[in-house]
């Protein structure tokens, strides 16, 4: 079972949608009691860094999801959700993120500002999310940060956006897309494929 | 470098797309999920829904639709028409829409904008202009088109994106229907003094225009209805001759 963190963040139900559409049993986690029984969890993402700290804080999913990382279990960040793995944000200064990849979150300086669109990522080439696809595939991205973790070897996949930035993170079990894979068409229903059956 | 967006949009009334779409030479009688679910597989790269009705019982219906198209489409979808309230918003956003276009409403009303940026997010919130050349410069209408607001349309793209829209869908009143090329000045005018995408619509017959909408007005987007509809050219088509042009696109 995919649990799917509610904590009011907007696109929860398209994340929902495709996991049914693909067939893997998912449902949405209103509290943290919620995730007994969950084998895998989705932190999805549509927002703002700090309004989605206090919600995660005041709905209290922060130490069970640090708990459930620091266990090596699997854990997936989307969008404002991947950020949220990160400790900081330029978007917010001052509420602290889950602290799961030591680092930070820019903001765009260049560019339509957000980058709303299709871009095209390279990835590491044994990065398990991307198995199986094009390898140049091409994603749906809404935002205006992007992460920028302290270690550079916890990015697994780039994308160009006046400056190359993260497409995706991996730190053990913990890993993160910028982009939207429930939205992405073909290539975003493999990559969670990929995920929810590996 | 984000690719150029292809959008298929579909009139819908009563739960009917408009007229149909024809698909390998037949017309399809209008079911919007069974369009939908082509346009994506034919490789549209956003798909947005005008709901023309516009009545309370028509966008009900629309709101049913969404749930139904975003089952089974996993491309962003933009719902418009009738869209007067944040509550309104709110209704066809749950559905699964990703994004709402306004017009008429936010013209009335441009606190609208305002606060569906502020509750949902600029990314989600998309100004729809129908613009009408008045000597130098063009207008906004409302009403679909049939009322002038009296607003200096490039000014008003302006004041929508200060309110938070994130999205400018730019509809071309004098080209719309011609065939004859996209209003080139009014794109890169509009272009040029936002800095969110805009989408050109209204006035393509060829695909040379398609080339000059993205070179000469800078458009990061092209919504195309009848001439995806009638059968008269595909995505892929379109895409292909971008490609050839070097113009990016999603493959």
């Amino acid at each position: 079972m995919i649990g799917i963190v509610d904590y009011d963040a907007g696109n929860l139900r398209s994340v929902l949608k495709a996991f049914e559409y693909l067939g893997l049993p998912a449902k949405v986690l209103a509290a943290p009691a919620d995730m007994q029984g969950a084998s895998r969890i989705v932190v999805p993402g549509v927002g703002a860094f700090g309004a989605a700290v206090d919600k995660l804080d005041a709905s209290g999913f922060r130490a069970p999801l640090t708990d459930w990382v620091a266990a090596g279990r699997p854990l997936l960040g989307i969008c404002l959700g991947m950020q949220l793995f990160l400790d900081s944000s330029e978007e917010t200064p001052g509420p602290r993120g889950l602290g799961i990849i030591p680092g930070g979150n820019r903001k765009f300086t260049a560019g339509k500002v957000p980058q709303i669109g299709w871009n095209r990522i390279a990835a590491a080439a044994d990065e398990p999310l991307f198995t199986g696809l094009p390898a140049a595939a091409w994603f749906y991205f809404v935002h205006s940060y992007y992460a920028a973790p302290d270690d550079p070897s916890a990015v697994v996949a780039t994308a160009d956006y006046g400056i190359s930035f993260p497409a995706a993170l991996r730190r053990g079990s913990a890993v993160g897309v910028q982009f939207h894979p429930e939205k992405s068409g073909e290539a975003g229903l493999a990559l969670l494929n990929n995920w929810g059956r590996s | 470098m984000n690719a150029i967006r292809i959008i298929p949009c579909l009139d819908v009334d009563a739960g009917r797309v408009v007229k149909g779409v024809k698909f390998a030479g037949i017309r399809d009688a209008g079911d919007p999920v069974t369009l939908a679910e082509r346009y994506n597989a034919g490789g549209a790269d956003e798909i947005t829904f005008l709901d023309i009705g516009a009545t309370h019982r028509s966008r009900a219906i629309l709101r049913d639709i969404v749930e139904a198209v975003s089952r089974r489409v996993f491309v962003p979808l933009t719902v418009g028409g009738g869209i007067r309230t944040a509550g309104d918003m709110q209704d066809i956003l749950r559905a699964g829409a990703d994004k709402v276009s306004v017009c008429s409403a936010a013209l009335c009303d441009p606190a609208l904008l305002t606060e569906g940026a502020r509750r949902f997010g600029s990314q989600c919130i998309v100004l729809s202009i129908d613009a009408k050349r008045h000597g130098d410069s063009w207008h906004a209408y409302k009403g679909g088109g049939r009322t002038d607001s009296g607003r200096d349309a490039v000014a008003w793209a302006v004041e929508a994106v200060e309110r938070g829209a994130g999205e400018i869908l730019l509809n071309s009143i004098d080209a719309d229907g011609t065939q004859a090329g996209y209003d080139l000045d009014l794109l890169r005018r509009v272009g040029a003094a936002v800095p969110v995408p805009v989408i050109a619509s209204g006035g393509a017959g060829k695909l040379e225009h398609f080339a000059a909408a993205v070179r000469d007005g800078k458009a990061d987007a092209l919504l195309l209805a009848s001439l995806l509809h009638d059968g008269v050219m595909t995505i892929r088509q379109i895409k292909e001759y971008l490609r050839n042009e070097e113009v990016t696109v999603r493959c």
